[in-house]
């Protein structure tokens, strides 16, 4: 329909605008090239698999950083790949596409507040920095917090507040929050944290063991206060198909 | 100087090598507990038959020294098992990458190399064995088979007494034992000197060569990396090595299934891990019921909204969490089925005090028992009957526990629940949500089939599912669900923004209200899987729904072929598709060993030195040679493997069933191979007395073992032994038959012989899980039947009009 096509055009002027004004302002660190072709690749997943693609300004957000500084230095030829990577302590950076769909589905702004427990390398962190929001993490592993804070006041994050330490209560004092990503792997979802989500707040949980992350958790705070949780999954797999629909 | 067969050193080294492979499962369920670990032990075995190779090529230079190198490839084993696992363990290989990064499979391959080499080193020394005493094969393979069988069960009393990592002294010891018992006839300084060694030797190791190195991404390793989380308690056993942390600064929460309308957690409580994986958590309990709150906002505490006061069975109590969750509801009494003794000791021993001894308590009885041995020996009836996450989230949702059998989620089984049930009982089973929904609807379909087994008109009625956003419990009741019941579950539902997966009666607008799915496939799953188009339903599902049952107990099994091009171009458009991953394991696992068999099956052949020496063999003989030892290394496992999971079922303990279901196949297996020697030479009437009996067993043993179920173990354990005797004492037979008649008319055969059966028993192995999956168990026997029949009838001895090799 003509509407549709119209809508679809300025969904993409908006997607080559951003990357081009990303272009403009990231840093030459000689790495532009792999970033460019990473935020390609994941923009085309996310055509594939998600009706709604992904916002521009996530986009932007991932060509601007430099994922090859949360890496470790012997992994930094494969940081701009399309898949996860260890990061030591038993955990790992997420594939770029699912980062990218878990930013998406916070829905967060500039001015925005949001809390990560979990900081891991820190990338994630930097995503929503990038995006304007004001950033809380908390890490549990003591050296990788610390790793990852350094790391991030290197490069040019000191605003993210980091703290070590037990994300299960949250983080109070600089709450309550419009977004939360739990990116630890948790039985439940402890109720602190509910607690500390705004009203029209939005929680993120990915689900499954490291490296294979099966189906995202989104959590909503409504008005009345009640919670609405939606299960996705990152990729499309209709497990009926033909004369089902 | 004495030129007897050494039978003692056989017998040792095959209990040590056997010991090894058993244990190796162990330690890779420690250290890592991926498939891909199953994937390179599986390749190492092929060892076995190479090293039939090995003395096939290098046959003349092998047994003039035969003794000198018999004791070497045994000393050679005993460093091998211990130096090989020690370097193989520190590989950076991580398996959970594997789908992400190919060169994870260069480490894999480095792996299979280095297990590859003891299993070599133990093979070769018997099979120089085999070689040199061709006139003794009956007696060889008796030790060989014997000392198997006491290999196993001493490993798994070992196992009971020392950390599986210590375990590997003894069997480094076992095989410098072997190397002594070997060279004591001809030189008794190497042999005491070896025995020395034997006895001192492994203790002198450094516990660095046998510490484990266990993956980072382990649940085990994430906790202890927490600041002050310390190893509290463990107990080791041949279920596994079960540890307790407690980790006072950032304190481990565990309560799965938890509601988002909760208001608290669970009070303070202690890691459980089996193997270095979450096994749950044991939590503080002084008697006051308050802290338990959390317990009545699960979905597995929705049964206690429809029942008062009532009699509870949980099965697979561990910690006991299911039945602090019973106490909280008010239960009147609860007896709680646990098969991990080493789980209830920590509970009630070490960790008493803040445990508060669950077990213990005036209405709680414990019962150390396996959950289908329990209900088939209970004559009492349960008002509600809990099986609530029996496995693990991480085996569970990465697809790895695909090739284990289950006997808890089969139709008979849930018949058997069912027929424990009071009159409007409850049996509730809760399992972890996956996406898109797969264990949740197979065990919906099996309900349904165990319903309609019981005459059950209309198994909706009777039926009720909820699923929060990670748990789903399902009810069936011994009754119809009356409307006050289904409006109960209804107000459960909304008090905690669970979604009603089905009631009798719902309407599409009551599902997929609070955990919304963009389509909910756990609704539409259970409507087509009550109506009419149920076939239709599975059919065209993507993962493999159809019900488990004691033949095809494959319950985790999900894979369909059909799915794989979706699959693989999910992958190729950067995804990590929803795979299953044991099923695809099990297919690479066997184009291996198909491809390394074939290989080094036909590498004699192209030498020309071997190929010189095959000739002097008659031409037929040369035919049968591979027909009939393929024939019987696949007939052999292909019997052994299903019956030893009928009667792991019949027995119900899993360490019962594993010593002696095993132990009596190859006790009487050898004792069938030493009374072969007293056989005419190719005498056919074994191969009718294996296929008559594996097909009497094949009808008769389901209905009689399900009918005496309830017997006590020790009658269990008589007819197990009873059952197994003849079969396997006819078993153990056509292999030294044939290989006596190779031995008699072309020697130089005989290692090549043997290296086909070990050949075949690896791909066999793999072949008959495989098959019973597809087929079921029942037709796997029948196929091994027909490999027995052609066995007998290419017995390798001279046909009439057969002519010989040329010279």
């Amino acid at each position: 329909m003509p509407m549709q096509c119209w809508q679809t055009s300025c969904r993409w002027l908006a997607v080559a605008l951003a990357l081009l004004s990303a272009l403009a302002v990231a840093a030459d660190d000689g790495m532009s090239t792999e970033r460019r072709a990473m935020v390609a690749t994941v923009a085309a997943m996310a055509r594939d698999f998600r009706a709604g693609g992904i916002d521009a300004r996530v986009l932007a957000a991932l060509e601007r950083l430099p994922r090859h500084e949360f890496v470790p230095a012997p992994l930094r030829a494969s940081a701009y790949e399309n898949r996860p990577l260890p990061v030591g302590y038993g955990q790992t950076i997420s594939q770029p596409y699912i980062v990218a769909v878990m930013t998406d589905l916070l829905r967060v702004g500039a001015g925005d507040t949001a809390l990560e427990i979990g900081t891991g390398s820190g990338y994630q962190a930097a995503v929503l920095a990038e995006l304007g929001v004001k950033v809380s993490t908390i890490e549990i592993v003591e050296p990788l917090a610390r790793e990852a804070a350094e790391r991030l006041r290197r490069l040019g994050y000191g605003g993210i507040a980091t703290r070590i330490g037990d994300g299960y209560h949250g983080w109070p004092e600089q709450g309550p929050f419009d977004a939360i990503m739990v990116t630890a792997a948790a039985s439940h979802v402890p109720p602190p944290l509910l607690r500390q989500l705004k009203t029209g707040g939005r929680m993120v949980i990915p689900v499954g063991p490291p490296f294979q992350t099966q189906q995202l958790m989104l959590v909503e705070k409504r008005a009345d206060g009640t919670l609405l949780t939606r299960q996705l999954m990152p990729v499309v797999f209709v497990p009926l198909t033909g004369g089902h629909d | 100087m004495s030129e007897r067969p050494p039978l003692a050193a056989v017998a040792v080294l095959s209990a040590a090598a056997l010991a090894y492979e058993l244990l190796l499962l162990r330690l890779f369920a420690i250290i890592q507990w991926h498939l891909f670990a199953y994937l390179a032990i599986s390749v190492a075995l092929l060892g076995i038959g190479a090293a039939g190779s090995l003395v096939t090529l290098a046959r003349r230079r092998l047994l003039a020294a035969w003794r000198r190198n018999f004791v070497l490839a045994a000393t050679g084993f005993a460093i091998a098992a211990v130096a090989c696992f020690a370097v193989a363990e520190r590989l950076p290989f991580n398996a959970l990458e594997i789908a992400w990064n190919p060169r994870q499979f260069a480490v894999l391959a480095a792996i299979y190399v280095l297990l590859f080499l003891p299993f070599l080193s133990a093979a070769t020394a018997l099979c120089i064995a085999y070689s040199r005493f061709g006139g003794a094969i009956a007696q060889l393979y008796g030790a060989d088979i014997l000392g198997a069988g006491v290999g196993s069960l001493g490993l798994l009393a070992a196992l009971f007494l020392l950390h599986p990592a210590e375990t590997l002294r003894l069997i480094c010891g076992l095989g410098l034992a072997a190397a002594a018992i070997a060279a004591w006839p001809a030189s008794r300084r190497l042999g005491s000197t070896l025995g020395l060694l034997a006895l001192a030797g492994p203790w002198l190791l450094p516990a660095a060569a046998i510490e484990l190195v266990s993956s980072d991404y382990k649940d085990l390793s994430q906790a202890l990396r927490v600041k002050e989380a310390r190893v509290l308690a463990q107990r080791v056993s041949p279920l596994g090595v079960v540890t307790v942390v407690a980790s006072p600064l950032v304190p481990l929460r565990h309560a799965p299934g938890l509601s988002l309308n909760a208001g608290d957690g669970p009070p303070a409580q202690l890691g459980l891990f089996i193997d270095g994986q979450t096994a749950g958590a044991v939590t503080r309990f002084d008697g006051a019921l308050a802290p338990l709150a959390y317990l009545t906002h699960t979905t597995a505490a929705l049964p206690y909204r429809l029942l008062q006061r009532p009699r509870v069975l949980v099965l697979g109590a561990g910690a006991g969490s299911d039945v602090l969750q019973a106490m909280a509801h008010g239960a009147r009494w609860v007896d709680a089925v646990e098969a991990n003794s080493q789980i209830t000791g920590l509970v009630q021993e070490e960790l008493a005090d803040f445990s508060g001894r669950p077990y213990s308590r005036p209405d709680v009885h414990l019962h150390a028992a396996e959950a289908r041995g329990f209900i088939a020996a209970s004559r009492d009836d349960f008002d509600l009957i809990q099986l609530a996450l029996v496995d693990a989230f991480g085996v569970s949702a990465a697809g790895l526990g695909a090739l284990n059998e289950s006997h808890l989620y089969t139709v008979e089984a849930l018949d058997a629940y069912l027929q424990r049930l009071a009159p409007g009982g409850l049996l509730a089973i809760t399992r972890w949500v996956s996406l898109p929904p797969r264990d949740s609807l197979r065990l919906f379909a099996t309900a349904i089939a165990a319903l309609e087994r019981r005459g059950v008109a209309e198994p909706g009625r009777s039926l009720v599912m909820v699923r929060g956003w990670n748990t789903a419990t399902l009810m069936l009741k011994n009754g119809a669900f009356s409307a006050a019941e289904i409006a109960a579950v209804r107000s459960f539902c909304r008090q905690h923004s669970f979604d009603i997966v089905h009631v009798h009666g719902i309407a599409a607008a009551e599902a997929n209200l609070y955990n919304v799915q963009e389509r909910d496939d756990f609704f539409d799953g259970t409507r087509a899987l009550l109506g009419p188009a149920r076939q239709d339903f599975l059919d065209r599902y993507k993962f493999e729904l159809t019900p488990a049952t004691d033949d095809r107990p494959y319950f985790f099994h999900f894979f369909k072929w059909w799915t794989l091009p979706e699959l693989l171009d999910l992958r190729s458009r950067g995804a990590l598709p929803p795979l299953d991953w044991g099923y695809p394991v099990l297919i690479m696992a066997l184009c291996q060993a198909v491809t390394v068999s074939l290989l080094l099956i036909l590498l004699p052949l192209a030498l020309a030195d071997t190929r010189l020496a095959f000739g002097a063999a008659p031409t037929a003989l040369r035919r049968r040679v591979p027909v009939y030892f393929l024939a019987l290394g696949l007939g052999f496992m292909a019997i052994e493997i299903p019956f030893l999971q009928r009667f792991s079922l019949f027995l119900s303990h899993p360490l019962y069933a594993a010593a002696v279901v095993l132990a009596s196949f190859l006790v009487f297996a050898g004792l069938g191979a030493r009374f072969s020697a007293r056989l005419a030479p190719g005498t056919r009437w074994p191969f009718v007395a294996i296929a008559g009996i594996a097909l009497l067993y094949v009808v008769v043993l389901p209905p009689l073992l399900a009918a005496l179920m309830g017997l006590a173990q020790a009658w269990k354990i008589l007819l197990t032994v009873l059952l197994v005797a003849p079969l396997a004492f006819c078993l153990g037979m056509p292999f030294p038959l044939g290989l006596a008649a190779v031995a008699g008319r072309a020697a130089a055969l005989v290692p090549w012989a043997w290296g086909i059966n070990g050949f075949a028993s690896v791909v066999a192995t793999l072949l008959a899980t495989l098959l019973a999956i597809h087929w079921g168990q029942s037709l796997v026997v029948v196929a091994a039947v027909l490999l027995y029949g052609i066995a007998a009838w290419q017995f390798p001895q001279q046909a009439p009009g057969d002519a010989p090799g040329p010279a």
